[in-house]
């Protein structure tokens, strides 16, 4: 028998119709154990970075908040950050409060969407329904401020394109307590459920060094002890003025993740409750001339990590060279220290714990070279969904269904 | 560290830097010569120590540069270390993958777009280019952009 077919490799990826990244993920596999990991990306090398060098500065918010559907944004946020950095200038206070509350908006949004997703992959459906459920009024008060759910474009240089109505105020606080209500339920009914802990806890470990050296940023950094985040380190917007706490958990595992995010909703919910309540009157935006010769790097916290922008501008109107980190792009590495040694069964899970716009699992498929077997992803999700009812009959768990209530 | 503590560090690799430019308190450049660089982010990574952000390759017209982003999480300042590549014909930079995994795919990228090549990288295959992308053209060039 020849080496190659020795060693079992699993192919994840690389294209599914949900995902907003193909990313393809070889596993090589001993018996049911990861041994390693090999990943490849840019099946959909969009070639952002050269066309906004094409485009005009007040033109490429609206290219990079198509950088990625749900953090649209935290890219613009972090471009804008460059900029203003490069041109010396600060945008009125209304707006920088706007950025906040739309910024926190798409927190709560995106990781309600992960939750719901990770529920999903474990075979937990009910928290699937609930998250997603809870998730929709979010999108609906973005729509209501910004006219879209997605792809927001309300952030310019120098301010903000669209206001926030004062009489809109009273029912968003309305609709946050609600979201606050919901989210409360949610996060004790994930964090105490005995099959969730058995499923979660201790797989799929990223340790503190291992996060270091991957260089990883976001809830990823903070499920493993470090406690950074560029709204409290690099404070842009109004977050310095503002009160609100880092979440960090120092297990490192795919629980710790889960609770990190939980918890940050609840953070970001009081974030927009003080924003909306302490919102000055004022314009939303200062004239912006030109952008001088010079460089610059923004950034800002979005629901996944670190965007990262950093921009050269020679003076003309246009940027003469545009970098953009997105988080994922150093999350998605730290794979090789989280699945290495993990069950095959685990390998969903401590993938789409970093979040990386994930689905991407609906296409794997698993060649056994031992036996012959071939894997796809319902039956890897079967393995997934089997262990944790192996795992609710140990820890005697009442057997009930979605179609019992 | 603070960043009176991040300030004294620095001037322990002055002699490895053309220069230590601030451009305000929360960002700081560090131009250095491409063959130096290897060794001040091993510094900056290890000794100081910051975390790693990315890196940005840039060509210049008369010379490479490639910037590597780190990070002083205490203060919120960023420090960037501006490797300059001067030969144009065969550009090369010593990699920095070997002891910071997280620098193995950016190194990689920037190899795909502008042709830089990183010596004693672990693993040089494309990542952003398809299989099928021409050898030696090199999207992020001046020339390719004409």
């Amino acid at each position: 028998m020849k080496e190659t077919v020795k060693r079992p490799v699993l192919a994840v990826g690389p294209f599914h119709p949900l995902q907003e990244e193909m990313e393809f993920y070889q596993l090589t596999l001993d018996g049911e154990k990861v041994v390693d990991i090999d990943v490849r990306i840019s099946y959909n090398h969009r070639g952002m970075e050269g066309i906004s060098e094409t485009l005009q500065f007040d033109q490429v918010p609206f290219l990079v908040s198509r950088v990625c559907g749900i953090c649209s944004a935290s890219h613009p946020l972090a471009y804008i950050n460059a900029v203003e950095e490069i041109a010396g200038i600060t945008a009125p206070e209304r707006a920088q409060y706007i950025r906040v509350i739309i910024n926190e908006l798409e927190r709560i949004h995106s990781h309600m969407l992960w939750v719901g997703l990770a529920g999903h992959f474990i075979g937990y459906d009910t928290v699937f329904m609930w998250a997603w459920k809870y998730r929709e009024p979010v999108l609906d008060l973005l729509e209501q401020i910004t006219g879209n759910r997605n792809n927001y474009g309300n952030v310019k240089v120098g301010g903000c394109r669209e206001d926030i109505p004062n009489e809109l105020i009273p029912k968003m606080l309305k609709d946050l307590d609600k979201l606050d209500k919901k989210t409360w339920m949610l996060t004790k009914a994930v964090l105490d459920d005995p099959i969730i802990h058995a499923r979660l806890k201790g797989v799929g470990i990223l340790t503190k060094q291992a996060a270091i050296d991957y260089a990883v940023t976001g809830p990823t950094a903070r499920g493993s002890g470090i406690a950074i985040d560029v709204r409290r380190d690099d404070p842009y917007a109004a977050y310095a003025d503002l009160d609100w706490n880092v979440i960090s958990q120092p297990e490192g595992d795919v629980f710790a993740k889960a609770v990190v995010r939980l918890l940050e909703v609840l953070e970001s919910v009081k974030i927009i409750k003080q924003a909306l309540k302490k919102l000055p009157d004022g314009p939303i935006a200062i004239e912006v001339k030109e952008i001088p010769p010079g460089e610059g790097c923004g950034r800002a916290e979005a629901p996944r990590g670190e965007t990262f922008h950093y921009v050269r501008s020679d003076g003309g109107n246009r940027p003469v060279r545009h970098k953009i980190r997105a988080p994922s792009y150093v999350n998605v590495p730290s794979f090789k220290a989280s699945c290495l040694g993990g069950h095959i069964s685990d390998v969903t899970i401590t993938l789409a714990a970093v979040d990386p716009c994930y689905s991407c699992t609906e296409r794997l498929a698993v060649v056994d070279g031992h036996n012959n077997i071939i894997h796809n992803y319902e039956s890897l999700h079967q393995l997934s969904c089997e262990k944790t009812a192996r795992i609710k009959k140990e820890i005697g768990a009442p057997e009930w269904k979605l179609e019992d209530i | 560290m603070n960043q009176e503590e991040l300030n004294n560090k620095l001037l322990e690799i002055k002699d490895k830097l053309i220069d230590i430019e601030r451009k305000s308190d929360k960002r700081i450049f560090l131009p250095c010569e491409a063959k130096n660089a290897y060794a001040v982010n091993k510094f900056l990574f290890e000794d100081v120590p910051l975390r790693f952000v990315i890196a940005t390759g840039i060509d210049a017209e008369d010379c490479f540069e490639v910037l590597y982003h780190f990070s002083n999480d205490e203060t919120g300042c960023v420090v960037t270390v501006k490797a300059i590549i001067r030969d144009r014909e065969k550009p090369a930079i010593e990699s920095i993958a070997p002891f910071l995994p997280g620098a193995e795919w950016i190194e990689r990228e920037i190899h795909d777009l502008l042709g830089i090549d990183f010596k004693n990288h672990p693993n040089l295959r494309r990542l952003i280019l398809s299989d099928d992308w021409p050898e030696g053209v090199y999207p992020l060039r001046k020339e390719a952009k004409k």
